[in-house]
Order: structure tokens, then C-alpha cells, then sequence
């Protein structure tokens, strides 16, 4: 790990003043905020993230869950996975979002990510982390070794030719399909992102991942006021039963009368370059009878655009099923 | 080697020094020497900038090292670090309290598993400096071989390990699941449970002492 100063600011504004300074706010950054630290830590060990100033947030007071007066809740940027998870009124008018949560990680590592920390998780792909290997997003312009290389668990929606990483974060499918909007506070005053526009496909800069600028700091989320009478399921594949990254996963919020679907949201996880919304598979599904043929037809729609590598081409079934039998579960409960 | 003689001492204490001992020894030598080794590596560190705001800047900048206080186990202990110090080896080098094991330094076993103000943490993927006047508990602080903590004498009870490497971090785990939402069934257990890996596979008697101490709680 390459040394740094290690600094706590008074408040939001001193943190943001000093890491406008910051060279970026994507990879190669020189400043950092670090909130759990569960990715950021990690990367530091690894030299793949080697921040000259770290500044510590975990003392703003960015860790409250509140009612908006217009509906709704708002969620600090420092709340931690578990806290959000177990909330009563996530787990009754959020499940999808509940449901994510915990199916990510570990009790310990949910006890230390934070909401904030998590809208900004890295890639988990084996040459991302090897800084012995080229990787477009760690070090621009030196290639994709994935392409040809180790792929099995990568991206196959939204990918490039410079990068085809997998978005691991499972929380974000969940907001994705929530319509959360992520608020900032920056130099500039603050701004808020859908949840749509926050992360960028690789295209030619994969070291570019989310809209974030220097000195850029999420304080909180927002959630809209919760669907009545929607059904919610976060369903994950993966290759083992607990604490491994999705193969493939489906975020789904489904309203159905008389039969058939007035509203769906669909957002897809461990398939996507970022947190995959499908508005293909909603449009597909919306107006339809709440029935397997229609599933499938939407899960058919979602993957239309898939672009399998040379090991990963199983998650295109895996994703379509994995949708499938999200969209079966949702309308039986 | 020399033939024995009878009037060697062949007492456990004199001859055979009992594994743990053994270990805190061979350590100690060893740390001594890693110490040494990364003088440099402290003296190069002394290039840092300290500006305004940063923790420690009233102390001389050629140590690169910053002050910290951690409440260990109920005890306070105040001490200078590299910032780059994991709370893992705050609490293993710095303090010596070694309870606490090093297993992936990744974030991926669980064996440095231990409570930051009550609640169950992975030591490894944070700076002690993150933790700077923070309550800090380890194996160390829960029970004594002669007053176990119900979740120690229910993993002797159950034989709940093998080699014993991720005892300490299954046991620091297992006393925070008590606290924290979990169903009655085995499953729920396991799921709650699936950040702590064990290599030698005692996962079933880990469950069922676990089961033993929530039936009895």
C-alpha cells in the first residue's frame, strides 16, 4: 500500500473543498473518500487504488433514514448496508431493496459498506485487480486481456472493446428498479442524478464509471413514495449458496390487476457493465397476462442485445431464466 | 543429538513448551526482525505531506507515524501508527493482542472477524485510524478459559473447529448473530454465517453450537 495522509474534515464542505483538489474523481484519483472501506481498502492493498490523501467521512452526519415530506425516504450516503436492509419501512414498502442487500456480502461487510460506498463498488475482474496485467479501466489504452482472457464471470450487456466488466453491486439493482435518485454535493452546490444517468457504460473510457466529478460528494438517496400493492423480489444465482458475486440476478416490481401487468420494473445484476435496467423487458411485459409465456417473452426482450465472450456465453440463458423465475415468484407472493 | 541424561528435565515447561508459548515466542523474534527490516520503509514514509486538518500534524513529520487511541477489550490503549495500519495489525503487531487471525487480508474468510462498538466488523478491510477512540472487542475480551463466554463453551461443547485458525473470528461472529435478526433454523444460521470460511469444514458443528447457545439463551 503507498503511503498517504490521512484526513477526518469538520464537515461536508471541508471535505468537499479539499477533494475538489482531486485530479479526478474516476480511477487514478489522487484524493478519496473513504466511508467502509470494504472496496477502497482493499484496492489500496492491491495498488490498484493509490490515493495520495484519504479523507475520512464516516463521522458527517450523513447516516440518517427519513420520511420525505412529499413521501418517500431518504437514505444518507454513510447509512450502513445492514441498518438499510433491517429498517421496517425498507422491509415492508422496499423489499426488492432488503432483499439485495443481504443477499450481498456478509454480515460483517454489510455491518461496514455504506450507501454511498456501494453506488461507487468496483469491478471484481481478475485483471482489474492485478496490476501485473494491462486493463483498460485501471490504466487506459493498454488493453483487454478479459476479452481473450478469463471471462466466464463477466459483463455481456453494455460491454465495449476495451472493457467488458460486471457492475457486482447487487443494492444497485434494487435502486435501479426503485428509481432512486442519488443526491450530490459539489463545488457547485448540489445536484440531483436519476438513478438511470449515474453510472456510464465503458464505451472508450471504462475508467470512467459514474458522472462524478472532483469533490463530489453523495450525501443521500432517495427513494419515491412506494408502489401500493406491488410485488417485489431480488432473486441471485451464483456459484455457491451465500457470499459470492452473482452470476446473474433480477430485481423485479411488479403490479398486476385482474390479471395482468399495469407496471413492471425489471433491472438485472452480474450481466450488466453497470446496474442493468431493461425498459425492453418492461415495455415487453406491460399490458400483458401475468404468465409464463409473458415472462419469458420479456426475459427474451432483456437479453435481445446480450454479446456473449468466450466463456460467459451460458449467462444469457442463466439471465433469462433467473428473470423468468423473478417474474414467478413476484406474481405469486 | 545428545543422549539423555537422567537428570533432564523433561517437565512440559522445560522441554516442551506448549504450542501457544512456542508461537508467542518464535513471533516475538520475528517481529524484532521485520521491525528492522522496514526502517526504511517508516523513514521513507516521512516524505507524506502533512497539511492543514491532517490527524497528527503537531507531531514530528520524520516519523510518518500518527497518534491513536483504541478501547480494546475495555482497556484503552494509545500508541502511534503508519496510517496504512489494518486495524488487523493494530490489534495483532501493534498491541499483540493476536486472538484476532490474519487469514485472506482480503475481505474474503472472516478470520479477522471482531465488534466495532458492538457490531461484528471484517478488521482487515479497515485503517485502525478509522477507528480512532472507537470500542474495539476481540476473542481477548469476551471469556477466559476458566469463564468461557456461553458461545466458547457451547464451540468446546460441540467440537465446533479443526486446526482452530478461524475459531476466533467463527466465535466473535457467532456472538454477534445472537443480537442481530436471525430465524430459528439452521439455515438462517448458516446464511448468517457465511462470511466466516472454515478450511477443515466444521460448518455443522459451528451451526449446532450456535443452536445450543440460542435454545439456552
Amino acid at each position: 500500500m503507498h503511503i498517504f495522509e490521512f484526513i477526518r474534515p469538520q464537515d461536508s464542505a471541508a471535505a468537499i473543498a479539499t477533494a475538489a483538489q482531486s485530479n479526478t474523481a474516476q480511477q487514478g484519483a489522487n484524493l478519496r473518500f473513504v466511508g467502509g472501506g470494504t472496496t477502497l481498502i482493499d484496492l489500496m492493498k492491491l495498488n490498484v487504488e493509490t490515493p495520495t490523501r484519504l479523507l475520512d467521512i464516516n463521522r458527517l452526519p450523513l447516516a440518517h433514514i427519513e420520511n420525505r415530506p412529499e413521501g418517500g425516504l431518504q437514505i444518507g450516503a454513510m447509512v450502513r448496508n445492514s441498518d438499510l436492509a433491517n429498517h421496517p419501512q425498507v422491509r415492508r414498502d422496499y423489499l426488492v431493496l432488503s432483499q439485495a442487500i443481504l443477499n450481498g456480502a456478509s454480515p460483517q461487510i454489510r455491518n461496514m459498506a455504506t450507501v454511498g460506498g456501494n453506488l461507487l463498488q468496483r469491478t471484481r475482474c481478475v485483471y482489474f485487480r492485478d496490476t501485473a496485467m494491462p486493463c483498460n479501466k485501471r490504466e487506459p489504452g493498454t488493453g483487454c486481456p478479459a476479452i481473450t482472457g478469463h471471462n466466464r464471470t463477466l459483463a455481456i450487456l453494455g460491454t465495449s472493446e476495451h472493457c467488458i466488466a460486471t457492475n457486482p453491486s447487487d443494492m444497485c439493482v434494487a435502486m435501479a428498479v426503485l428509481e432512486a435518485t442519488i443526491h450530490v454535493q459539489g463545488t457547485t452546490g448540489t445536484r440531483a442524478i436519476p438513478f438511470g444517468d449515474f453510472h456510464l457504460l465503458p464505451g472508450t473510457t471504462p475508467h470512467r464509471e459514474t458522472v462524478l466529478q472532483p469533490g463530489d460528494l453523495i450525501i443521500y438517496v432517495t427513494l419515491p413514495p412506494p408502489i401500493p400493492e406491488s410485488k417485489q423480489v431480488y432473486l441471485k444465482l451464483r456459484d455457491r449458496a451465500s457470499y459470492e458475486f452473482a452470476l446473474a440476478s433480477a430485481a423485479v416490481v411488479l403490479t398486476i390487476s385482474s390479471g395482468d401487468i399495469t407496471r413492471v420494473r425489471i433491472a438485472l445484476g452480474g450481466v450488466g457493465a453497470k446496474p442493468w435496467r431493461s425498459p425492453e423487458a418492461e415495455d415487453a411485459l406491460t399490458g400483458k397476462p401475468a404468465n409464463e409465456a409473458s415472462f419469458r417473452q420479456a426475459a427474451e426482450a432483456a437479453l435481445r442485445t446480450a454479446k456473449p465472450q468466450s466463456e460467459n456465453g451460458f449467462k444469457i440463458e442463466l439471465a433469462k431464466r433467473c428473470l423468468t423465475h423473478a417474474l414467478k415468484l413476484a406474481a405469486a407472493g | 543429538m545428545a543422549p539423555i541424561q537422567e537428570n533432564d528435565d523433561f517437565s512440559p515447561d522445560a522441554r516442551n513448551p506448549n504450542r501457544r508459548e512456542f508461537l508467542v515466542d518464535a513471533g516475538t523474534t520475528m517481529v524484532g526482525g521485520v521491525i528492522a527490516a522496514c526502517a526504511p520503509t517508516y523513514a521513507s514514509s516521512t516524505a507524506a505531506p502533512n497539511t492543514q486538518g491532517a490527524v497528527g500534524q503537531e507531531h514530528s513529520a520524520s516519523e510518518g507515524s500518527v497518534p491513536i487511541t483504541l478501547r480494546i477489550n475495555g482497556k484503552d490503549y494509545s500508541m502511534r501508527i503508519d496510517p496504512r495500519t489494518t486495524l488487523l495489525d493494530c490489534v495483532r503487531e501493534t498491541v499483540g493482542l493476536t486472538g484476532t487471525k490474519k487469514g485472506c487480508d482480503h475481505g474474503q474468510c472472516g478470520a479477522c472477524t471482531v465488534h466495532v462498538n458492538g457490531k461484528r466488523a471484517l478488521s482487515c478491510l479497515n485503517l485502525a485510524l478509522m477507528h480512532d477512540g472507537q470500542e474495539i472487542t476481540t476473542v481477548e475480551g469476551l471469556g477466559t478459559p476458566e469463564a468461557m463466554h456461553p458461545v466458547q463453551a457451547a464451540f468446546l461443547a460441540c467440537d465446533a473447529y479443526q486446526c482452530g485458525y478461524c475459531t476466533s473470528g467463527q466465535i466473535m461472529s457467532a456472538v454477534a448473530l445472537l443480537e442481530e435478526p436471525c430465524g430459528p433454523d439452521d439455515a438462517a444460521v448458516a446464511e448468517l454465517m457465511s462470511g466466516n470460511i472454515c478450511r477443515c469444514g466444521a460448518y455443522a458443528n459451528i451451526v449446532a453450537a450456535i443452536q445450543q447457545v440460542r435454545k439456552h439463551a
